[in-house]
């Protein structure tokens, strides 16, 4: 509280002082460089590009889904998410020239080197299906993020079951 | 002009303020202990006398205010409030004993501080028990001016010692994450050590992408834990001093939860790189990998035995993670794992007490992580937390207590608690998160 109170105080004195001052400088942005992200973009927005054109209305809408959702520290893929998966496997079985990056996530709970090896665990499921229906595994890759990149925020089931899942991030053409 | 004056100390003022607030953790005991040990800590006499040149008038840092938290800290003594010291004696000799046993006292700290002509300073203690009358332990000790808040803390460790019989951990230091958003939203993480106390906190590492599972050199001189740096965990060990890093572990698939061995030479990791999530031993020196664990199961968060005779680890090859144990020598595995747990449906993330009889871990229980300790000897487990996202338990060195990270209004904070759960306090950041909290071992002299 005395913190926020003296940091209200400094921006205020800091404006009056602006204000005092001829030549006072804006807040330098670039002085702040930012260090090279060194995340791997993974070329999420790139993935419509080698899409197949010929689908059925059926196969193109599961195809538009990337995400698959998974019940808690368990791997085991849902009927539902099976459908997803092959429209998938079709598509990269019949253009070689696509690859994915399957990345394997897990919710806040429990330990986070546990969810690392959990997540992984997601996307060799989902790995697995994909080669058993034609993929080549040249095709794949797979990397697990543990609970570090959560795709909701907050402590509660509702946030939890967004994070537990396997993102099909296709990569290049 | 005048008011542009007042600005500007105001202004002065505030960034003093500011820079005090920003001291990186702050500490809260939430639990005290019934019966804590009544101690008085008077403030240390500054013995500066005739100014030399460039000498203060006051002593540079308040060595009993430093002792007197370490000794709240550890949940076992209640030093009283210094506006109820019935004097301020700086030796044995000027000592009411009387006087003090009437407030209750049983043991009271003296000391003093005094410059030296060659700039360091020498400080010296007595702990003094109020009802036989005599010293319990006493020293001068030589120390530099930055070294200063150190010295109070050996002179915790030495009087934790003396009244409790195991040696203090007050000059330790933890290793933790820090997570914090910049102007861009984008998340920054940073690795940092500080004093057991959270003062003299260090960044050891900042980065955009996820950093984990720190893990301390048996000499403190170096961290392993892992980095997302390069879009996949891999493992590296970085020297504190220089600061150089070193990528020791980037296989194909999970490289992660480093953890030494007790002679330093050997980190115990988890790998995937032969199919899923096992069990490995890394010779730093050699460079070589010898697996331990076989199992189409998750095997990771290995954590060694002191005596290095066994690794005990998490795995959910029985129904859902338990915590296993194999024998081993620096080559692999000596024998087939045994589980360990037995009590519920999640036991995970294990850390082993410095005497090998204890093992803290997360245990679930009615939904709730919480950290519990398994008396390895009797099998009988206490559950020592009672919040519901409790997570990575470390030892203290002397095993007193166990520092770990748990939720606290919607925000990663760092807690400990006494082995026996009746001791608590919470490690709070001003802003952000605080996680993977590892105490050091003992500081090597």
């Amino acid at each position: 509280m005395k913190k926020q109170l003296g940091i209200v105080l400094l921006i205020a004195v800091l404006g009056i002082l602006a204000g005092c001052s001829s030549n006072s400088k804006k807040e330098d942005d670039s002085s702040k460089t930012a260090t090279s992200n060194t995340d791997a973009t993974h070329g999420a927005e790139m993935g419509g590009s080698g899409m197949a054109t010929e689908m059925h209305s059926g196969q193109a809408d599961a195809l538009s889904k990337r995400v698959i959702y998974f019940e808690f520290d368990s791997s085991d893929v849902t009927s539902e998410a099976r459908e997803i998966i092959s429209a998938h496997a079709q598509n990269l079985s019949q253009n070689a020239n696509l690859s994915v990056v399957l990345e394997g996530h897990a919710d806040e709970r429990g330990t986070r080197e546990y969810n690392v090896a959990l997540g992984e665990r997601r996307a060799k499921a989902v790995q697995e299906l994909l080669v058993l229906q034609g993929v080549q595994p040249s095709q794949i890759q797979v990397i697990s993020f543990g609970e570090e990149r959560p795709a909701a925020v907050g402590h509660d089931e509702s946030a939890w079951r967004l994070n537990r899942r396997v993102e099909i991030l296709y990569s290049g053409s | 002009m005048v008011r542009l004056k007042h600005f500007l100390f105001l202004l002065i003022l505030l960034f003093a303020m500011m820079r005090a607030s920003f001291a990186a953790l702050t500490i809260d005991i939430t639990q005290g202990i019934d019966g804590a040990l009544p101690i008085a800590v008077v403030p240390f006499a500054w013995a500066g006398t005739a100014p030399v040149q460039g000498a203060t008038t006051a002593a540079p840092e308040n060595i009993a205010a430093i002792v007197a938290s370490d000794l709240r800290r550890s949940g076992r003594f209640a030093p009283v409030p210094e506006s109820d010291l019935v004097g301020r004696p700086s030796h044995g000799s000027q000592v009411n004993y009387t006087a003090w046993r009437a407030l209750g006292i049983d043991n009271l700290i003296v000391g003093h501080i005094k410059p030296l002509v060659d700039g360091t300073y020498e400080v010296q203690f007595q702990l003094l028990d109020m009802f036989k009358a005599e010293q319990l332990v006493g020293y001068k000790i030589r120390s530099r001016r930055s070294n200063l808040r150190r010295t109070a803390h050996q002179i915790s460790d030495l009087i934790y010692q003396a009244l409790m019989g195991v040696k203090g951990a007050f000059d330790t230091n933890i290793c933790y994450v820090t997570v914090t958003k910049n102007r861009r939203h984008e998340k920054i993480y940073r690795l940092a050590i500080a004093d057991s106390d959270g003062y003299n906190e260090k960044i050891i590492l900042e980065t955009k992408s996820p950093l984990m599972s720190p893990s301390w050199s048996p000499n403190g001189l170096q961290l392993a834990y892992v980095s997302f740096s390069r879009g996949r965990p891999e493992v590296y060990v970085q020297s504190i001093l220089t600061g150089q890093a070193k990528r020791v572990a980037a296989f194909k698939g999970i490289n992660g939860a480093p953890s030494w061995s007790p002679d330093g030479k050997q980190l115990a990791l988890t790998l995937s790189k032969d199919g899923n999530a096992e069990i490995y031993i890394y010779d730093l020196g050699r460079g070589t990998t010898h697996r331990v664990t076989h199992n189409s199961a998750i095997d990771t968060e290995p954590v060694w035995l002191p005596d290095a005779s066994a690794i005990i680890f998490t795995s959910d090859r029985g129904n859902g993670p338990q915590l296993y144990q194999v024998a081993v020598n620096s080559r692999g595995a000596l024998s087939r794992p045994k589980r360990l747990t037995f009590e519920g449906s999640y036991n995970a993330r294990a850390s082993v007490s410095p005497d090998g009889k204890f093992i803290a871990m997360v245990h679930r229980i009615e939904g709730s992580y919480r950290i519990a300790v398994l008396e390895r000897e009797t099998g009988y487990l206490r559950v020592l937390t009672e919040s519901r996202l409790d997570e990575s338990p470390s030892f203290a060195p002397n095993g007193s207590m166990i520092i770990y990270a748990t939720e606290y209004k919607n925000r990663g904070v760092l807690a400990a608690v006494s082995v026996d759960g009746r001791a608590r306090q919470r490690l709070q950041l001003n802003q952000g998160d605080v996680r993977e909290p590892a105490w050091s071992f003992f500081k090597q002299k």
